[in-house]
């Protein structure tokens, strides 16, 4: 490793860290801000607020429906990751061990939701969903959450099943293993890791997703980021820390699942992994 | 002479039973991404009145639509400049570290907490009374609280917060991946902190840059819940989904909502087709030092 030891390096070195400590402070600062508001009495221009209370949950939880929001986004989201993570596996199974004549076709067209706003592919295929009689309900949430996951769970196993020996497969099949057998108790084993931290990710990220959710969402089928949405656009009708009550139980929600994702993958491997498909 | 059977020349292209099982992801997409996608272009060819382009007329004619374009860019260019300008250096620097999980589970962090709860944490945050207006004019930096919420620089926040992240981890994943050895070998050929850089890291690094710059661009473009909450949803900050969704789910236009879509998608690939391309005239080559 090469260490500068001038003047200038250290002055470069500082400030570099000066800006990401900078970043650091301030997202720190949006966190409490919320947090903080959540459980104020009362907080009107002063540095802190007056006093502290939990009561603004109690308000949340009944004023915006809580129990039934998390209960549906809950639904949603694991019937999301369970769709994506059957279809996904099998169809990254076969990408990663065949070479066949339009394959990169193929992944380009997994990659496509990846590269496109969600708004431009959301618009028609809610219009759609509206038409076949799907608009606001449970089935049209979950149908349109599966675009962007289905090829993210595809683009994230693909390396991993390429990093599986077919060998390993092949000595199965010398000893007589059917294709169950050999997908129940060679392959599956192996993949859980990948597969673990492939359908942790699409839940933390279906949790978050706002846009689609939000073109489709009737008022059964409100996600927790689509409720939470709708409490702060129409904020002023009702108290600022009961929304901000709201914000912490989502934020909670995603933290929790985030938290159990990175025990099994770190980030940066996740991009570099998505990065090596992409340039293939 | 015997052909081999239909099944065997299938198999030597490599499509066989296993090929087979990209089906179910296939129709998945067909059926969700491919066919409401033509849908969308026939349904925005098929206007409530008037020729079959005048959706598109109407859009490009009315300049309270047309400028939403330009609104859209000018706040998602100069945001993935600002965040790729300060996501290298502190990958710089990061690259060095022996402890990355930490900081890295930080910068992650932002990603999850969504932009909607970020616009909600900005409007306190940033608001008159909030934390930050008061640090500064507690340092003496402000003598009044500046106005940075529900305008511009609301927005603008808010993408750098949600959006360096990204930047960051995908652009420290790219300068890890090249090969300390070409650093060293740069210096002991007498190579300065600044030659090495420019010379040396930036030229393997312009496809990933580039890469990461689409990918970023990607994301700001797409801004919609941040600019409505946080920004002036009627004036600077009317960006283009705003547009799509008012006419689609507003107006229950849904052929114009599709049309504006569709311009949406066309607008942000021009972006990204133009820096791919000026990628290609830079080195392309292994950043790797591993024997080929």
């Amino acid at each position: 490793m090469i260490r500068d030891q001038g003047i200038a390096s250290k002055l470069w070195r500082f400030s570099v860290w000066a800006l990401a400590g900078l970043f650091v402070l301030n997202l720190i600062g949006v966190i409490a801000a919320v947090v903080m508001n959540s459980f104020a009495r009362r907080w009107l221009g002063t540095w802190l607020p007056s006093g502290w209370t939990t009561r603004w949950y109690f308000d949340a939880w009944s004023e915006f429906q809580l129990s039934s929001v998390v209960l549906v986004t809950f639904q949603v989201v694991f019937a999301v990751v369970l769709i994506s993570g059957m279809i996904g596996v099998v169809t990254a199974y076969a990408l990663a061990r065949r070479d066949f004549p339009g394959k990169r076709a193929i992944i380009l067209l997994f990659l496509l939701p990846l590269l496109i706003p969600p708004l431009t592919y959301g618009i028609p295929l809610a219009t759609v969903l509206y038409q076949i009689g799907l608009g606001g309900s449970f089935w049209g949430v979950v149908l349109i959450n599966l675009v962007p996951s289905l090829p993210f769970v595809i683009l994230v196993m693909i390396p991993f099943i390429e990093q599986i020996d077919p060998r390993i497969e092949a000595a199965a099949r010398v000893f007589g293993a059917g294709t169950g057998s050999l997908f129940l108790r060679i392959l599956l084993p192996l993949l859980l890791p990948g597969m673990l931290a492939a359908l942790l990710l699409v839940l933390v990220r279906t949790i978050a997703m706002f846009e689609l959710t939000f073109l489709i969402a009737g008022p059964t089928s409100q996600t927790l980021v689509v409720a939470l949405y709708y409490a702060v656009f129409a904020s002023g009708v009702r108290a600022s820390q009961s929304i901000d009550a709201m914000a912490v139980v989502y934020m909670v929600t995603t933290l929790f699942w985030l938290v159990l994702a990175l025990q099994f993958v770190s980030p940066t491997q996740i991009v570099a992994r998505a990065k090596q498909q992409q340039a293939s | 002479m015997n052909r081999p059977s239909l099944r065997l020349r299938l198999a030597a292209r490599g499509f066989d039973a296993t090929t087979l099982l990209v089906l179910p992801g296939l129709a998945v997409m067909l059926a969700l991404f491919v066919y409401p996608f033509i849908y969308g272009i026939i349904d925005s060819l098929m206007p409530r009145e008037g020729v079959w382009y005048s959706n598109y007329t109407r859009f490009f004619t009315d300049r309270f639509q047309f400028a939403t374009i330009g609104a859209t860019l000018w706040l998602a260019l100069p945001v993935t400049i600002v965040n790729m300008a300060l996501a290298l250096p502190i990958a710089f620097r990061v690259r060095l570290m022996r402890r990355q999980r930490l900081l890295t589970t930080i910068l992650v962090l932002p990603i999850t907490l969504g932009t909607v709860f970020v616009a909600d944490g900005l409007l306190t945050f940033l608001g008159p009374q909030g934390w930050f207006n008061r640090a500064l004019i507690l340092v003496g930096l402000l003598e009044a609280p500046v106005k940075l919420t529900n305008n511009y620089w609301g927005v603008f926040a808010s993408l750098l917060i949600t959006g360096f992240p990204f930047a960051f981890l995908l652009t420290l994943s790219y300068v890890t991946g090249i090969d300390p050895a070409i650093e060293q070998a740069a210096a002991t050929l007498g190579a300065g902190p600044r030659q090495r850089f420019f010379r040396v890291f930036l030229p393997l690094l312009v496809p990933g840059l580039a890469v990461t710059f689409c990918l970023a661009f990607v994301q700001a473009f797409a801004v919609f819940p941040s600019a409505v909450l946080l920004g002036a949803p009627a004036g600077p900050t009317r960006v283009i989904s705003i547009a799509a969704y008012q006419a689609a789910f507003e107006q229950y236009d849904h052929s114009m909502g599709s049309a504006i879509a569709i311009i949406m998608g066309l607008v942000e690939l021009v972006v990204v087709v133009a820096v791919l391309g000026l990628r290609s005239l830079f080195y392309r080559g292994p950043a790797g030092g591993t024997k080929g």
